[in-house]
């Protein structure tokens, strides 16, 4: 700061940006590994060298190949291809989830810390859902419908949305006692418009950090679900069934647990490395709340 | 003694919650409740007869009523694939479950206390970085990939240990019950020694900041103590840290007890999933949720214990 104001002129944008990104060094971390899976995943359609589905009994179990890059599994498949289409079903229940849970749990944040009969009622609920162990909700939301891609977005989101609805309700209540809300009422906004304009844009900035979490372990406990044989179809190329599948041949071909494990926890490491990075950059008080 | 009565009333509407949300759950899933009972295999009079046995053509709330009053009186219902009393066949499974929990939770607080302690003293030097990265690469890489890389490492390659199976306490005695565990709980353990050693580390590093440390620095107090002052007054958000970590224990177990094919609660969830014995799905929930509330009572009722001024 001081650097600031002792210089003639202030420093050009550029620079000033450039330092930042280099203050938070895991921010620009975690979002390159975070990009190169992303942009991995995505090109699968053309970087995929056979089809995922493709089963040749000739070939099952094989090593690193010229035709095989990462070797095959039971099936003759190719891990490579498998592997690459499986970060799509990753990186899509994380996006989804986080939305969705962030969504609905500001919605019924916003009503408990606003709504003051409704308050005890929403956070009641909120506390026995959070008595479940997550995993166990999503198991057995899972158990009563039929498995596919959406119900295991769903399985993951319900338990996630207490989180949020916690962190808002929190907010709320110190947003709700500031000057300019108080202002806003004194004048007759309507409490939608309040909610819109005044006190959700304060909440960005945490939100953003507990959504981004919430998508690591999203993607974490997809592919947990998938492994205990309770996640997406089994046809689908995700790397929890990647892993399942491989399970019974680890003295055979540790590999085919290894390539879709390590881009699990790569994906995983980048969106936490993010979380931790955006938390510290956009405000270091958050650290004590997350 | 009347805060003590307040904590354990607090906790009746939660566990009422837990209830209704554990009922709920197969009555509100799309699809009728007896079907999904019934299996794929069921016919339509099949069906029809399980939905009178069950009384599911009775109204929700006389359902949820008879189905409350028989688990106050204990009574978790039967097996639908088993035929056994849901007590009966927990009893037989929770062994190995509290075995795991136990000891890895031990194991858990017995390394990360004094790693997250020994991170905050040297913070911002090579060691605390080095404890740091291993904590977000802990939290990072799943559970079940850790748990085959530990099989392939210390049972195939080095044929150390047991690469699967589980030893009766009292089949085998303790030396046998402890090869068993020794996997699972280190593979399950790395989760939470990542998640109590940042706690740990971020409120040393708090108390390290207060005057009466710098007092006893000054007086000439040796390190350890001085740590030992830091730690007692940390002692509460690392405590509230293991009581949520006890609800993702109960989660943990599932997969890790899959990984080393261990038959405890959490494997005969995943069975029952696939059996679509509902019965035995509800009661593992309502007693997850049991334990969390009453583990997290306790740790509530300790900080009278950790800090004698919390006494209102």
């Amino acid at each position: 700061m001081s650097a600031v104001t002792l210089s003639d002129q202030p420093p050009p944008l550029l620079s000033s940006r450039a330092r930042w990104l280099r203050k938070h060094p895991t921010l620009i971390v975690g979002a390159l590994l975070l990009l190169a899976v992303t942009l991995l995943s995505l090109t699968a359609p053309w970087l995929a060298s056979h089809d995922p589905q493709e089963i040749d009994p000739m070939a099952r179990l094989q090593g690193s190949s010229a035709e095989h890059w990462l070797g095959t599994d039971a099936m003759g498949r190719d891990v490579f291809s498998r592997a690459l289409w499986g970060g799509q079903v990753s990186l899509q229940v994380g996006l989804t989830v986080a939305v969705l849970s962030t969504v609905l749990g500001v919605l019924l944040g916003l009503i408990a810390g606003f709504v003051r009969w409704a308050d005890g009622p929403v956070m009641r609920v909120m506390d026995g859902m959070m008595a479940i162990p997550g995993i166990l909700l999503a198991i057995a939301l899972m158990a009563v419908t039929r498995a596919s891609m959406t119900t295991v977005i769903v399985a993951i989101t319900v338990p996630e949305i207490p989180r949020v609805v916690r962190l808002v309700r929190s907010l709320s209540l110190i947003l709700r006692e500031q000057l300019f809300v108080e202002a806003a009422r004194a004048v007759g906004t309507r409490l939608a418009a309040i909610l819109w304009r005044h006190v959700l844009p304060n909440m960005v900035a945490p939100l953003l950090v507990q959504a981004t979490f919430i998508a690591a372990s999203a993607v974490l406990i997809e592919a947990s679900l998938s492994f205990l044989g309770v996640g997406v179809p089994p046809q689908v190329p995700s790397w929890g069934n990647m892993m399942a599948e491989g399970r019974n041949f680890i003295g055979v071909a540790f590999s085919i647990i290894v390539y879709p494990g390590l881009l699990l926890a790569a994906t995983v490491l980048a969106i936490n490395l993010l979380g931790d990075g955006l938390r510290d950059a956009l405000d270091p008080r958050l650290a004590r709340q997350l | 003694m009347g805060y003590l009565l307040r904590r354990i009333a607090a906790t009746l509407p939660v566990m009422a919650v837990v209830a209704l949300i554990v009922f709920l759950l197969i009555h509100l899933a799309p699809g009728d409740p007896a079907a999904l009972i019934a299996g794929d295999l069921a016919t339509a009079d099949d069906i029809a007869k399980l939905r009178t046995a069950l009384g599911l053509d009775e109204p929700l709330w006389r359902q949820f009523a008879r189905w409350a009053t028989r688990l106050l009186q204990g009574d978790f219902g039967t097996s639908i694939f088993t035929q056994m009393p849901v007590t009966a066949l927990l009893a037989q499974r929770i062994e190995p479950t509290l075995s795991i929990a136990v000891l890895t939770m031990s194991l858990a607080v017995a390394v990360a206390v004094p790693l997250g302690t020994l991170a905050a003293y040297a913070a911002g030097r090579w060691i605390d970085r080095l404890v740091m990265l291993f904590a977000v690469l802990a939290f990072s890489v799943p559970i079940f990939m850790v748990g085959y890389l530990l099989v392939y490492l210390f049972a195939i390659q080095l044929p150390w240990l047991p690469v699967q199976g589980y030893v009766r306490l009292g089949e085998g005695g303790v030396g046998p019950w402890l090869r068993s565990l020794t996997l699972p709980c280190i593979n399950l353990a790395l989760v939470y020694i990542a998640l109590i050693t940042r706690m740990t580390r971020a409120t040393v590093l708090e108390v390290l900041q207060e005057d009466y440390i710098r007092t006893a620095r000054a007086k000439g107090l040796g390190v350890l103590a001085v740590l030992g002052h830091a730690l007692r007054n940390a002692a509460i958000p690392i405590a509230t840290t293991v009581g949520v970590g006890i609800a993702l224990l109960i989660g943990g177990v599932v997969v890790t007890e899959t990984v080393f094919a261990i038959p405890g609660v959490g494997r005969l969830v995943i069975d029952s999933v696939q059996r679509h014995d509902y019965p035995v799905i509800q009661s593992v929930l309502l007693l997850s949720a049991g334990v969390y509330v009453l583990v997290n009572l306790l740790i509530d009722l300790s900080y009278r214990w950790f800090d004698p001024r919390i006494n209102a």
